[in-house]
């Protein structure tokens, strides 16, 4: 692989016009990507879903060269209606479309350039794989006491004139203060067998409001990683819902930094899979100061061959007093061939908190089908009434009631 | 004096700190072929014996000391160990008690652990390992008559060879992780239980571990065999002088449950902590799992670690037989520097097994405490259940609390819950014990006490008071 990469590595700096400095620092990152390789079981993150043997099995050899210099056709189809919303289309990993019409345009800013930094701590290899490949950044600066009208929704799609079998996506925003955002991250993709790789990095000051949806709702043959990094300052929400039921294999991961006080972070989650789908939901919350909050609810219903894996963890650090973090996971296995794997994890380094999680997993309730069954339903019938009712409760921790209606019909739920 | 003062006076120090002199008799320093067939030929050993010894040694050299650990410890020079300490007036075994070297029965006097006759009022009956070797074992006869066999390793290899050599290394196999293929190298003595065929074990039988000797690893094994329908209870307690350098402490203990038997192992771990700062102590790496292997039988594993600089060991069970039951009951007590990476696995292998978890962990002082804990239930293990309970409590903040659980269930039959709090003694219960007259620390011992009820309650009696004790003396000085 390594030749690959880095012939894929010239041709990618030399279309892109980058400035000596960033190829430096682009560089760096490919450096540290190839020291480290691909991540596999032998790291304790990876060690349930092992994405170097998925690649491998998968896609076989990744390719990373893309060419951005063509522009593709955007299939407005993909566009979800009866939601009038901000639009970032990305296809083939280059942004082709980015409308803000419903907004005042002088209260956002997006800025494109190349200017990466380095300063993550809790980073993999495929950040830094991030690192190398994405092409422009689009950082978007929500200005101070600005909450935009409408939720912004960026598509994630791929097409059949995609060239590597790699692509990197990369996003930034900055919420200043008493700012609000709700994202919609919609993925739709008719490439198949690539291997995505999307970071976002989230910058909320005081009392700014961050929501964020991730939909993967349809079904597709490929490879996700999505990275979130939050930093959270005084008196900040961050609330993140994943539906995870479309891809082949997704993992996505949330690295929250609560510094500010007062801040509260929630992660709510479904998985919906079955086929020999593989996905994974890893969540770190710091808790860095006190009187910090977080909530996690991760419900997973399993069926044909799958895998879900939760792993969570709450670092609670020796300054954190009072600080309030729980987590529950819970799974239903619909067959004897799917499988649920937990790591709810605690590091707490200070006293005066409440912290607890709890995990469950089992199949469904024989004796609810037979009551239900008593009262006139047939078995299946019996069976998708206790399924909705169990992810519904995840869905109605939404505190967006637009969004929550959207996210109700994209699963198909009744009312 | 009242009961009280006194109580606090001999609390306010590591009680089982002394050493004896006693000569020694030593194997030269180091690991390799040699040492280890010189711990062989001392222990008269058969050529088996020898070469799972050196099968193990063999595989030792290609593996990699873990790393993964929470508690980080300086490296240890596995060449700088004796890896074989005895009494020198061991070397022509005693044939009673009578003949046992006086300094040896002082030692376990003021340990508290009646070898003489005086025994027999407790009814429990006592396998006494001082370093590497057995010391003495009480109340053979009686057992003998029951077809019980309790004895030491050594004598097990001797005597009953055709029971060791089926049964040893059964469940933690020579090419099992560094430290217990190291211990099938190099182990030097330990108990041997063998229960026959629907006997119930008329009395508690307990073994005493001691380090004397400096610069010694200790290195024992245990192997404990319940034939069908037999039942048998066992203690383990330890302790060690105190001295500057950390000790290793590298066990094995393998648990064989047939049919319809049952095997409670109960530890009572108070090796040296080290002092305040930090210095000396033991390092408590040790195997322990035990294998239900017929259908219906049962291992329960209940556990007090107070002592050691470090402890790290998750006592298992491997759930094989159908019907059969694990259970793991565990209090673990950090304080001062002490660091503790405990836990259990439960794998489940056989279909309507069941286990159970109680975890309960007192942090103090600038110490560190991490459970970490594995449920794996197999897709075959229809109708399996798991409950696991983890809470900790934390004082001051100095001190880190963590769990780690690892959950894997691959049956949808079967249920997994999990729960875990943190949380620590709240001002208003300190405050209404201290009202009504109880000192700050009384009623802190009062209420870990109550926090740990449910795994106390499952001790023999004898031990559930000194088990109960050993809570308030490592919490000493840790409030305020």
């Amino acid at each position: 692989m390594t030749g690959q990469i880095k012939t894929d590595f010239e041709k990618t700096v030399k279309t892109s016009g980058l400035s000596v400095d960033d190829i430096e620092l682009k560089k760096k990152f490919l450096d540290r990507f190839i020291a480290d390789g691909l991540p596999s079981r032998k790291i304790e993150n990876w060690k349930f879903l092992d994405i170097n043997q998925i690649i491998q099995k998968n896609i076989g050899e990744l390719s990373f060269f893309n060419d951005y210099s063509s522009s593709n056709k955007i299939d407005t189809s993909i566009f979800i209606s009866g939601l009038e919303h901000n639009k970032i289309v990305f296809i083939n990993g280059k942004v082709e479309k980015i409308d803000f019409s419903y907004e005042e345009k002088e209260k956002i800013e997006i800025n494109e350039s190349f200017k990466l930094e380095d300063k993550l701590e809790n980073s993999n290899s495929l950040v830094d794989l991030n690192g190398a490949f994405s092409s422009k950044i689009y950082k978007i600066l929500i200005k101070k006491d600005y909450s935009l009208k409408k939720p912004l929704i960026v598509y994630h799609s791929t097409n059949n004139k995609i060239k590597s079998k790699n692509i990197n996506l990369r996003l930034e925003f900055k919420l200043e203060q008493n700012s609000s955002l709700r994202l919609i991250d919609n993925f739709n993709h008719t490439a198949e067998q690539n291997f995505i790789n999307i970071f976002y990095n989230f910058d909320l000051k005081k009392n700014a409001v961050l929501k964020n949806f991730k939909v993967d709702k349809i079904q597709n043959k490929n490879i996700t990683y999505s990275y979130n990094n939050i930093n959270q300052a005084e008196n900040s929400i961050s609330e993140t819902f994943i539906l995870s039921c479309g891809s082949s294999f997704l993992k996505n991961e949330i690295n929250c930094n609560l510094i500010g006080k007062y801040s509260s972070a929630f992660v709510n989650g479904i998985f919906l899979l079955t086929d020999n789908q593989q996905h994974e939901i890893r969540t770190i919350i710091n808790h860095l100061v006190e009187n910090t909050k977080s909530y996690q609810l991760i419900k997973s219903v399993l069926g044909k061959k799958s895998k879900a894996v939760y792993q969570g963890k709450i670092f609670v650090n020796s300054e954190a007093q009072k600080t309030d973090g729980y987590q529950l996971s819970k799974a239903i296995l619909l067959d004897e061939t799917s499988e649920f794997n937990a790591k709810p994890e605690l590091e707490i380094y200070a006293d005066d908190v409440k912290c607890s999680h709890g995990s469950a997993s089992g199949s469904l309730d024989e004796n609810s089908i037979f009551y239900l069954m008593t009262r006139g339903l047939n078995y299946h019938q019996s069976k998708e009434l206790l399924i909705n009712g169990y992810i519904l409760e995840v869905i109605e921790k939404i505190t967006d009631s637009e969004i929550k209606n959207l996210i109700k019909n994209i699963i198909g739920l009744k009312e | 004096m009242d009961i009280r003062e006194k109580n606090i006076e001999n609390l306010k120090d590591y009680k089982y700190g002394f050493s004896t002199d006693i000569e020694n008799i030593r194997a030269p320093k180091g690991l390799n072929e040699t040492v280890i067939k010189f711990i062989s030929n001392i222990k008269k050993e058969p050529k088996w014996m020898l070469d799972f010894r050196l099968k193990a040694f063999e595989r030792f050299k290609l593996l990699k000391e873990p790393d993964w650990q929470k508690p980080k410890y300086p490296k240890i020079d596995y060449q700088d160990l004796y890896y074989y300490s005895a009494p020198k007036s061991m070397s022509d075994k005693p044939k009673s008690l009578d003949e046992l070297d006086p300094k040896l029965l002082e030692t376990y006097k003021k340990l508290g652990i009646p070898l003489q006759e005086q025994a027999r009022l407790n009814g429990i009956a006592v396998d006494a390992v001082f370093d590497s070797v057995s010391v003495a074992t009480t109340f053979k006869e009686e057992l003998t008559k029951q077809g019980i066999i309790f004895c030491s390793m050594s004598e097990a290899i001797q005597k009953h060879p055709d029971l060791v050599k089926k049964y040893l290394g059964t469940v933690i196999p020579t090419t099992d992780h560094f430290f217990a293929t190291l211990n099938s190298a190099v182990f030097t003595d330990g108990s041997f239980v063998y229960i026959p065929e629907g006997i119930r074990c008329p009395m508690e039988l307990s073994t005493y571990f001691r380090i004397n000797a400096s610069e010694t690893g200790q290195f024992e094994r245990t192997l404990i065999i319940a034939d069908k329908g037999s039942y048998v209870s066992y203690l383990e307690g330890c302790t060690a002088p105190m001295r500057d350098e950390n000790q290793l402490h590298a066990a094995n203990v393998e648990l064989i449950a047939l049919d319809d038997a049952e095997i409670k192992y109960s530890t009572v771990q108070n090796w040296y902590p080290g002092d305040e700062n930090g210095k000396g102590g033991i390092y408590n790496f040790v195997t322990k799992r035990g294998l239900c292997k017929g259908t219906n039988s049962k291992i329960s594993w209940t556990q007090v670690e107070t002592g050691s600089a470090i402890t790290w060991k998750y006592p298992s069970c491997i759930l094989k037989g159908d019907n059969s039951i694990g259970e793991f009951y565990s209090i673990a007590i950090t304080n001062n520097h002490q660091k503790a990476d405990t836990g259990t696995k439960m794998i489940h292998l056989g279909k309507n097994t069941k286990s159970k978890i109680i975890s309960k962990g007192i942090s103090a002082g600038f110490s560190d405490m991490t459970y970490r804990g594995l449920v794996d239930i197999n897709s075959k293990a229809k109708n399996s259940s798991n409950y696991t309970q983890c809470d900790s409590l934390l004082m001051g903040n100095k001190c880190g609390a963590h769990t780690v659980p690892y959950i894997k269930n691959k049956n949808f039959d079967s249920n997994i819950a999990h729960e875990a709090t943190t949380s620590k003694i709240s001002e208003e219960q300190l405050h209404y014990c201290q009202q009504r007259g109880l000192s700050p620390e009384e009623a802190v011992g009062l209420i870990v006490n109550g926090f740990c009820k449910e795994v106390l309650q499952q001790l023999p009696m004898e031990f559930a008071v000194e088990a109960q004790k050993l809570v308030g003396i490592s919490l000493e000085g840790s409030v305020g």
